[in-house]
């Protein structure tokens, strides 16, 4: 098997033409948003919250680019407004990169509700994910780019502690 | 100036340039004086016509981008102000309609009659801010901003006179989709 990386992983999605991609930084992610900001054929716009980034992917897949929101799940909350008032009936499609903190109750304590809930959050809201693995990758990645280009919808990946390599 | 007139002056000064309407007012107005294809009407997800128009900018360099904001909008998103005066594209233009209160709800006051929005777009780093206060002035200003580079701020302070009895968008969110992609295509004359 080849190995799973941070830059295996971004080099994927770029093969598949997403090229567009925004922010707000999670230590989980830190390895691909470090790896994105060296790599040229994408690029890494920073922003300052979660629902401006979906603003951002909104705007970049309306102009005909694919683009890729990564954000830890506290960032959850303040996109739901933009997911189910934007993307959800414009038919606006991102693929979310989304960080599992609180993952099974042990994190910090801001994280534990969160970590509880978000994934029921997405599924009331009736939007589809995937919890990413280094063996399921190519069929979690079909499955997202049919929902992303076929039916127009979001697709969430979310990213367990340990998969990615850490910076900091 | 009322805010009717202001659109009344700025609308027929575009052509074919895409314009992301802010939620509320400013998309039902816009729709009803002139409906065009290259409208995208942001009937919802208040706060993000200008992240989506950031996001248009930057990847339709060669289009000159409009943003139609509120001041409801903007002070939901100052952020964005920060996130657009960083990336500074050059073919961005926020205009901010500015009526002081949040119109469509029942005119409550929003807080820029005490904070002046232009002065923070300049000094997030917008390339220009001008505040403008008479209609005669929309047409001059305007002119200029979108024939410099941006990224660019126009402030038009109006009084507030939204008739309640204005329709809203008619089209369906996905058909505003289709269409506003449907502009943004290249027509080989891009400037």
């Amino acid at each position: 098997m080849t190995s799973f990386t941070s830059q295996t992983f971004i080099d994927r999605l770029i093969q598949e033409n997403f090229k567009f991609f925004t922010g707000v930084p999670c230590s989980l992610l830190s390895g691909l948003i470090s790896y994105l900001e060296e790599v040229e054929d994408a690029r890494y716009i920073p922003s300052v919250r979660e629902d401006s980034a979906v603003g951002l992917c909104a705007g970049a897949y309306l102009s005909g680019s694919l683009p890729v929101l990564l954000m830890q799940n506290s960032g959850l909350g303040y996109c739901l407004n933009a997911f189910t008032s934007l993307n959800l009936i414009y038919r606006i499609p991102v693929l979310v990169i989304m960080s599992w903190r609180g993952q099974g109750g042990k994190d910090a304590p801001e994280h534990i509700i969160m970590g509880d809930i978000s994934q029921k959050l997405l599924e009331t809201a009736g939007m589809d994910y995937a919890v990413l693995k280094p063996e399921n990758c190519d069929q979690v990645l079909e499955t997202a780019l049919q929902k992303i280009n076929g039916e127009k919808l979001p697709y969430t990946l979310i990213i367990e502690k340990g998969l990615f390599d850490e910076r900091h | 100036m009322k805010g009717t007139e202001a659109f009344q002056e700025l609308l027929p000064l575009l052509n074919d340039e895409p314009v992301v309407h802010a939620n509320g007012y400013i998309c039902r107005e816009s729709f009803n004086i002139k409906d065009r294809e290259a409208n995208f009407y942001m009937i919802g997800s208040m706060g993000l016509a200008s992240s989506i128009g950031l996001g248009v900018a930057l990847c339709k360099p060669n289009r000159k981008v409009i943003v139609l904001d509120g001041d409801g909008n903007v002070l939901m998103a100052m952020g964005t102000l920060a996130m657009i005066a960083a990336q500074a594209p050059k073919n961005l233009v926020h205009v901010v309609i500015d009526n002081e209160v949040y119109e469509s709800t029942g005119s409550q006051r929003s807080l820029s009659n005490q904070v002046p929005l232009e002065q923070i777009a300049k000094s997030s780093g917008y390339r220009e801010a001008v505040r403008v206060d008479k209609k005669e002035e929309i047409k001059p200003v305007f002119e200029k901003l979108m024939n410099s580079t941006g990224p660019s701020f126009m402030l038009i302070k109006v009084e507030p006179c939204f008739d309640p009895k204005t329709g809203r968008v008619t089209h369906t969110p996905e058909e505003i989709t289709h269409r506003f992609m449907k502009s943004l295509q290249p027509t080989g004359n891009e400037r």
